[in-house]
């Protein structure tokens, strides 16, 4: 656009007003015109997306962070302003540092943050021992099998995900259906308490956050090029080997984004571990909705939520980082 | 170019009928769904062989590659190479490197990776591999980019990895789909000269899909000219250009001027042919074997015309025409000569002065004539 734009500019300068014909003049005008609306439309463009974020995420971020600085009141808002006029003159800022203190004092809470990562971590980890398989499959199935499955992974998102956790319960709990069906088999001869279980937990969020680590992953697999495991194969690679030495790495910028897609929501969750864990399973996200709810401590829900913050924007740089290298490298 | 020693020694195995192909192809057949990309080829070819593959576009010639490489499973029929039934042998496990039509280079890779790539799968010892990568791409002149990466290279520097990395492993078969289409004339003709080099020092056989009918011609011990799937001749390079088998190979290797007839008199020792587009009839110092009345093509290659502005003394082999074209390529010039039907005759002649006061010009009339043994006749 630049390009084009600064181009049309210098032929209108150096062919001089005088010399240009009427018709040719006007053109040049014409297309100055264009690149400068088609400039302003580009800009448009890119200035709505920031707009919202800085109306619907900055804003209330802001907004978030200010009260995590205050102090826990009884009254409505729960929390005590932070400015203060004194005397008329003198404008007071009360900084309350008590409620980042109490994250690293209160045991409580640096135990759910590294609990939440932990089973962060272990659940993308199964989604990506479980999602590679899948997406493999079907970036490699035919055409016309390939939709349908595709549509099998999506599907899910058509029923809300609150029923989706609450079926798991029907499904794991004492008298649930696997249970029963495994009483049934005469394979266990009393229920296997399953539900109130980290193991549960895991499950839900395995099984929501599948879909969001196998469509990266089949988007970077289907795009492969398969002449290069065919030449991998000609120049006697075998099956196995070729996968790991073409297929994986070149599947890498999908694993990374499926991970982090993964990761990021799961260190946050708060329904699946809500429902589906026990009270021993302890997440970052039920703490502050304890925190907010229950204990009406706006302020120190508030700082949880700048740490979470905190803590999920450093894999998102990461990203970030590595998804830079990764289009310098091509450049 | 480099064949004179050898294959003087060699003699030709192809008329030998002791010998052993080295690659038998029998009967193999592809079809895609309906669609017959490969039609019943058979095919011997030998040990140390350059065997090049013509065509036009469409023709099956990358498909016949896969299936002796292993990535397609012939539809019907069987090949064998070294005496070894391939049918059961999957690619990795074959005597066979394939330089791809696409060059497939590994993009994650840097270019030296990509050609140590197939002597790392055979266990090569480390430095055997760095000396070899690094001599191999000297050859390609590629020795300057061995850290690059397949995307920081321009097509013919691709071309010339993807030549590499086949060539590095020396196997015993090479199948190379256009391997030099993307270089510039200098170094296409080096980088023959090279491949000839080396198929003779290590007796590989190489199998190469051309376009370049000048590149076949040079490099080739025999050619095999394919049209939608078959094969329409084998022969060596002599043979395909001078006799070829049927109109299609005719037309397609080289150019030829085409006169559609009749055979009128068919003898031990000469032929006739008569053609209603030409004033005199076409007489050949060889029988046809065809009897007569039987419908024929008679071909004459450009260069095998003279032209003169006298009438020719013989009753045969002439036609009287006007120069209504001239293509001037430098070492020769290339007339085209209407005749009084319409039809336009090509000829072509070496440029023998700088001047060109004596070659032909513009509305020139003349009469075109050739030795009764440059004409072939081909059944139609
Ligand atoms: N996988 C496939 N499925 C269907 N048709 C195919 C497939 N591969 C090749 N064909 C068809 O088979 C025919 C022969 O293809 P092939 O690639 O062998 O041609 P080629 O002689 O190498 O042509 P070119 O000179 O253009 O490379 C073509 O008509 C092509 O469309
Ligand atoms: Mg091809």
């Amino acid at each position: 656009m630049n390009e084009i734009s600064t181009r049309v500019s210098s032929v209108a300068m150096t062919t001089g007003e005088q010399s240009v014909p009427e018709s040719r003049r006007h053109r040049a005008r014409r297309s100055l015109a264009v690149a400068r609306s088609g400039r302003a439309g580009r800009m448009l463009v890119t200035a709505l997306p920031y707009l919202w974020l800085v109306l619907f995420f900055l804003i209330p971020f802001a907004i978030v962070f200010k009260i995590s600085f205050s102090e826990s009141i009884r009254a409505i808002p729960p929390y005590a302003p932070l400015f203060e006029m004194v005397d008329d003159t003198f404008l007071q800022i009360r900084l309350n540092l008590a409620n980042y203190m109490m994250l690293f004092e209160d045991r409580l809470y640096l135990a759910a943050y590294l609990n939440s990562i932990k089973i962060a971590a272990i659940s993308t980890l199964v989604c990506l021992l479980i999602g590679y398989p899948m997406a493999y499959g079907i970036a490699r199935s035919s055409k016309a099998v390939r939709n349908g499955l595709l549509m099998l992974i999506i599907l899910p998102f058509w029923t809300s995900f609150l029923i989706r956790v609450y079926a798991w319960i029907g499904l794991l709990k004492n008298e649930g259906l696997i249970n029963n069906f495994l009483l049934w088999l005469g394979l266990i001869d009393q229920p296997l308490p399953m539900l109130y279980t980290p193991f549960a937990v895991y499950v839900g969020i395995v099984y929501s956050y599948l879909p969001f680590m196998i469509l990266p992953l089949y988007a970077t697999l289907e795009k492969m090029d398969m002449s290069l495991l065919e030449a991998a194969a000609d120049l006697g690679c075998k099956p196995f080997k070729a996968f790991l030495t073409i297929t994986l790495p070149l599947s890498l910028p999908g694993i990374v984004a499926g991970s982090l897609l993964v990761f990021i929501p799961a260190v946050g969750e708060f329904v699946i571990p809500d429902l589906l864990g026990g009270p021993s399973t302890l997440m970052i996200g039920k703490v502050l909705w304890t925190d907010f709810f229950n204990n009406r401590d706006w302020p120190l829900a508030s700082a949880v939520a700048v740490a979470m913050l905190v803590l999920l924007v450093v894999p998102i740089m990461l990203f970030q980082r590595y998804q830079q290298r990764a289009e310098e490298a091509k450049r | 170019m480099a064949h004179s020693a050898t294959s003087a020694l060699m003699a030709n195995p192809w008329n030998d009928p002791e010998a052993q192909p080295f690659i038998r192809i029998q009967g193999v057949s592809k079809s895609f769904g309906d669609y017959v990309a490969v039609n019943k080829i058979d095919l011997d070819i030998y040990q140390g062989e350059l065997f090049s593959l013509l065509g036009g576009s469409g023709c099956g010639k990358t498909t016949l590659l896969r299936m002796l490489a292993g990535f397609e499973t012939p539809t019907e029929g069987k090949i064998f190479i070294d005496g070894v039934d391939m049918s059961s042998i999957p690619p990795y496990e074959r005597p066979v490197n394939m330089m791809f039509q696409s060059y497939a280079l590994f993009p994650h890779m840097s270019v030296e990776q990509n050609v140590a790539f197939g002597l790392k799968q055979d266990g090569v010892p480390k430095k055997e591999i760095a000396e070899r990568v690094a001599a191999i791409l000297d050859m390609v002149q590629m020795g300057k980019f061995a850290s690059r990466k397949p995307h920081q290279l321009s097509g013919g520097q691709r071309q010339r990895v993807a030549l590499a990395r086949a060539l590095v492993k020396e196997p015993k078969v090479l199948l190379l789909d256009e391997p030099l289409g993307a270089l510039d004339k200098k170094l296409r003709e080096k980088t023959q000269f090279e491949l000839v080099n080396i198929q003779e020092r290590i007796g590989i056989t190489f199998i190469v899909v051309t376009h370049d009918q000048e590149e076949a011609m040079t490099m080739s011990t025999r050619m095999a000219v394919m049209n939608q799937g078959m094969i329409e001749q084998v022969g060596s390079p002599v043979e395909v250009y001078e006799y070829p088998a049927t109109r299609f190979v005719g037309e397609f290797i080289g150019s030829a001027n085409m006169f559609e007839g009749t055979v009128v008199e068919e003898a031990t020792d000469h032929a006739v042919v008569r053609c209603p587009e030409l004033d005199a009839d076409i007489f050949i110092n060889h029988a046809t074997n065809l009897p007569p009345g039987a419908p024929v093509v008679a071909m004459v290659r450009p260069e095998k015309m003279k032209a003169q502005v006298e009438k020719p003394e013989s009753q045969y082999n002439y036609v009287r025409g006007v120069v209504t074209e001239i293509a001037y390529l430098g070492d020769m010039s290339i007339y085209h000569v209407r005749l009084a039907t319409g039809m336009v005759v090509q000829i072509s002649q070496t440029n023998l002065r700088h001047t060109a006061e004596q070659r032909l010009t513009w509305d020139d009339e003349v009469y075109l004539t050739w030795h009764p043994g440059n004409c072939v006749v081909l059944a139609q």
